[in-house]
């Protein structure tokens, strides 16, 4: 990690913490992924609109990005296909489970001083650092 | 139609703060997570930069007695830490780092087209659901 990438990752911090702000305060809403699809797997009336406004605008910024910074997401993982489809499982099932995920209990809960915030982002690094130190040690990490 | 632009805006901005920031790249959330390897702290940089405007922001916008497009805030109020929060936390951490994907990230990454993210982008709906059969 160099000196222009740290600042990379705070002013982009800085923006995903702008971009959570401006949800709030226009739509009164906490900016955590995980919820916001989880709303709309039985979606309800008046509730689904601004949700779709937000999956549509997460993946108009990815095409933005393969323009702009090609190489945000040029970087494809290795690994077996049910690799990715396990670890899709477990993200979905224990963010509805657990009420958050990176964004909604990582940055916008702990930036509410919130308690159940502070653990669940504890308890998922601790977690994910648990299963990378078991990949490495079984040589399967790429 | 206000709060779906609103939205979509407030969205675009933040999955371009991911991709700047690094965060699509699911080799820089394993990077964070691989303390008994090379570590990377990118990850940690880019949360405290997001808590150090959010937190701030936070207290100003709620402030105001309701949103610009909606009637009220609509915020989290429980305080009692459960099994659920915990159990939760742990099985999203250990399918964070087997893929290095959050769901932020890969939402952003679809259009990529890359299979790995196709194929965690449908597992975590399918995942959604699960849970969503198994609470009722």
């Amino acid at each position: 990690m160099t000196w222009k990438t740290s600042l990379d990752a705070l002013i982009g911090g800085g923006i995903i913490g702008l971009a959570s702000s401006f949800l709030l305060l226009f739509a009164g809403r906490v900016f955590g992924v995980s919820g916001i699809l989880g709303g709309l797997a039985f979606p309800t009336k008046g509730d689904a609109l601004w949700r779709v406004g937000v999956m549509l605008g997460l993946m108009t910024a990815g095409f933005i990005l393969m323009i702009i910074k090609p190489d945000a997401m040029a970087i494809v993982p290795n690994g077996p296909w049910w690799r990715y489809s396990l670890a899709g499982i477990m993200v979905g099932f224990g963010t509805q489970l657990g009420g958050g995920c990176t964004s909604g209990h990582g940055v916008c809960g702990i930036s509410r001083f919130s308690v159940r915030s502070i653990v669940a982002t504890v308890t998922f690094i601790a977690g994910g650092m648990l299963i990378v130190a078991v990949m490495r040690a079984l040589g399967v990490l790429v | 139609m206000k709060i779906f632009f609103a939205s979509f805006g407030s969205a675009l901005l933040f999955g371009l703060g991911l991709g700047l920031s690094g965060m699509t790249l699911p080799s820089k959330v394993i990077g964070f997570l691989d303390v008994t390897g090379q570590w990377d702290p990118t990850l940690a940089f880019v949360m405290v930069g997001a808590i150090l405007v959010h937190s701030i922001s936070f207290q100003l916008i709620t402030k105001r007695p309701s949103p610009i497009f909606s009637t009220s805030f609509r915020l989290p109020t429980r305080k009692d830490v459960d099994y659920k929060l915990v159990v939760g936390a742990a099985i999203f951490g250990l399918g964070w780092g087997l893929g290095g994907f959050c769901p932020g990230p890969a939402i952003v990454g679809l259009v990529s087209g890359i299979p790995a993210v196709l194929v965690f982008v449908g597992s975590m709906v399918a995942g959604i659901y699960a849970y969503r059969f198994v609470s009722r």
